[in-house]
């Protein structure tokens, strides 16, 4: 078993192939997306593989330390540039390509003209706890 | 075993063993886990007495605790001064409870924990999962809110406006996880309604119970949110609503008019409109304006516009917006809304796209995405 985080991007990732802002859809292609994203989280926890997900808001600042008793420096909201994560899933599976797999599957809903959107996620692996046995 | 029941006695529990002379913090811990006893035993033994019965299971819990613990010069203290303790009624007890919970050393989120815990006698874990922290974090918010009001006398008169404001907090925090807490701000509210004699109480109880029983037909079967104008009526809870707008009337007759009773005003004047087109929006308006006397915050003014936008038409809730603050949280949706009313639609299909970026919750943002798709297409 492995945990794998979903990262999903407001910007800054590669172009989807169905790549139509929501806004542009009709309201029952929304509704059929929203649907597939909570039916997907709902699978997975019936197969034992969900762990966690959350959305996060469309904006962000760099800050840093800027020394004894002086206000943290700020930078931002970030560029128009900057990478945006939009949320992430944590999924605990058996194999990478499980995972890669059910990523994939993710990527694939459906978005303007109910045609899948084909989003670019981004997968990371967590490190795993250091094994008891090592001989 | 009714669980809301068996809560509701555990302020005077813990009162009495705050006026017997064991110290909060440890009074507060003995009475969770008398209250846990209870849920075990009391199915097959109910008791005759279940107030005494906590009573005599917590203080023993206590001693437990304070003999295992090396204080135990402290307790034989304890012991010595318990005939000492007045008479006090619990109706006293539970309000000193609440001023404790609420004290103003506390931040909102600590005095929010607290109250949960040791008014409502939820346990650490249920509170947690409400607020979508780890257990172990929740119990040290608790553990560090306690020592806060340690040195706190629990017979010090408090202020009911700060334990109004947290109780205000658990209502808004709405619905996560597996405890209700709306409906426990409401238990908690009406609680306190029933030991004090105060306008406010009342009012802030009235608005919960107009809010409450809209609360079915604000979201869709889909789990998307429903707005006001388009909820389905039929499903309002009309018991509800005759009960808010009662204790509203009551209040508003002791002529000391507050933020919450204003508030529970304009939710009682959206109750009775039968449809969304027969709502008293001059007389919301009126309300609003009494509410800025109150209290004078952008956010009223906010709202105060779209009011001013349906009683006197989208142009003059623009005008009134345009006397706000563009930062304001909302500010652009509101914007989008009036704009779409005077008929400007791109201006409002580019401002519901704006207000969905900056929306404070996944709920509001594909409903304001939605706003912005319905005039595209």
């Amino acid at each position: 078993m492995a945990k794998y985080l979903l990262l999903k991007h407001y910007r800054g990732a590669p172009a989807a192939v169905n790549d139509v802002p929501m806004d542009q859809w009709t309201q029952d292609e929304i509704t059929a997306h929203v649907k597939y994203m909570n039916d997907f989280a709902d699978r997975l926890r019936t197969t034992g593989e969900f762990v966690d997900e959350r959305a996060l808001a469309q904006e962000g600042t760099w800050v840093r330390y800027d020394g004894e008793g002086r206000p943290p420096v700020t930078d931002g909201p970030f560029a128009e540039t900057k990478d945006l994560i939009a949320g992430w899933m944590i999924i605990d599976t058996d194999s990478y390509e499980r995972a890669l797999e059910l990523a994939a599957e993710l990527s694939a809903a459906p978005g303007k003209d109910g045609k899948p959107i084909h989003e670019w996620l981004e997968i990371r692996p967590f490190y795993g706890h250091a094994p008891t046995i090592t001989e | 075993m009714d669980e809301a029941l068996l809560r509701s006695l555990l302020p005077a529990v813990l009162g009495i063993l705050v006026r017997r002379g064991a110290d909060f913090a440890a009074a507060e811990d003995a009475v969770q886990d008398a209250l846990v006893e209870a849920v075990r035993v009391w199915p097959d033994d109910p008791p005759r007495d279940p107030k005494g019965w906590l009573v005599t299971a917590a203080w023993r819990k206590f001693l437990d605790a304070t003999r295992a613990a090396t204080a135990r010069r402290r307790r034989e203290d304890v012991i010595d001064a318990e005939p000492e303790q007045g008479p006090a009624s619990d109706t006293d007890d539970t309000l000193q409870l609440y001023f404790l919970c609420a004290h103003p050393s506390l931040t909102p989120s600590s005095a929010v924990a607290l109250t949960l815990r040791a008014v409502g006698g939820l346990t650490t874990r249920q509170i947690a999962q409400a607020y979508l922290v780890p257990e172990a974090t929740m119990a040290q918010r608790i553990s560090r809110a306690k020592k806060t009001v340690g040195d706190v006398r629990f017979d010090q008169p408090g202020d009911v406006a700060t334990v109004l404001r947290v109780l205000y907090l658990v209502f808004n925090e709405g619905y996560s996880g597996d405890i209700d807490l709306a409906a426990e701000a409401i238990r908690l509210t009406r609680q306190l309604s029933a030991v004090i004699d105060h306008p406010e109480v009342a009012g802030l109880l009235a608005l919960m119970l107009l809010h409450h029983a809209r609360r079915a037909s604000r979201t869709a079967s889909n789990g998307s949110l429903v707005p006001l104008a388009e909820q389905d009526r039929s499903r309002w809870d009309t018991r509800l609503i005759a009960e808010g707008v009662e204790i509203l009337q009551a209040a508003l007759a002791q002529d000391r008019l507050g933020e919450f009773q204003a508030q529970a005003a304009i939710a009682a004047l959206h109750a009775d409109a039968p449809v969304a087109e027969e709502t008293d929006w001059v007389q919301i308006v009126e309300w609003y304006d009494e509410l800025l006397q109150l209290t004078d915050s952008p956010v009223v003014r906010l709202n105060r516009a779209v009011a001013v936008g349906e009683a006197d038409g989208p142009r003059a809730g623009l005008k009134a917006l345009a006397e706000l603050d563009d930062s304001l949280p909302r500010y652009s949706a509101v914007a989008a809304y009036l704009h779409e009313r005077d008929g400007s639609l791109r201006t409002a299909a580019k401002l519901y796209v704006e207000a969905a970026e900056k929306a404070s919750n996944l709920a509001e943002r594909e409903y304001l995405t939605r706003q912005a798709a319905r005039l595209n297409n």
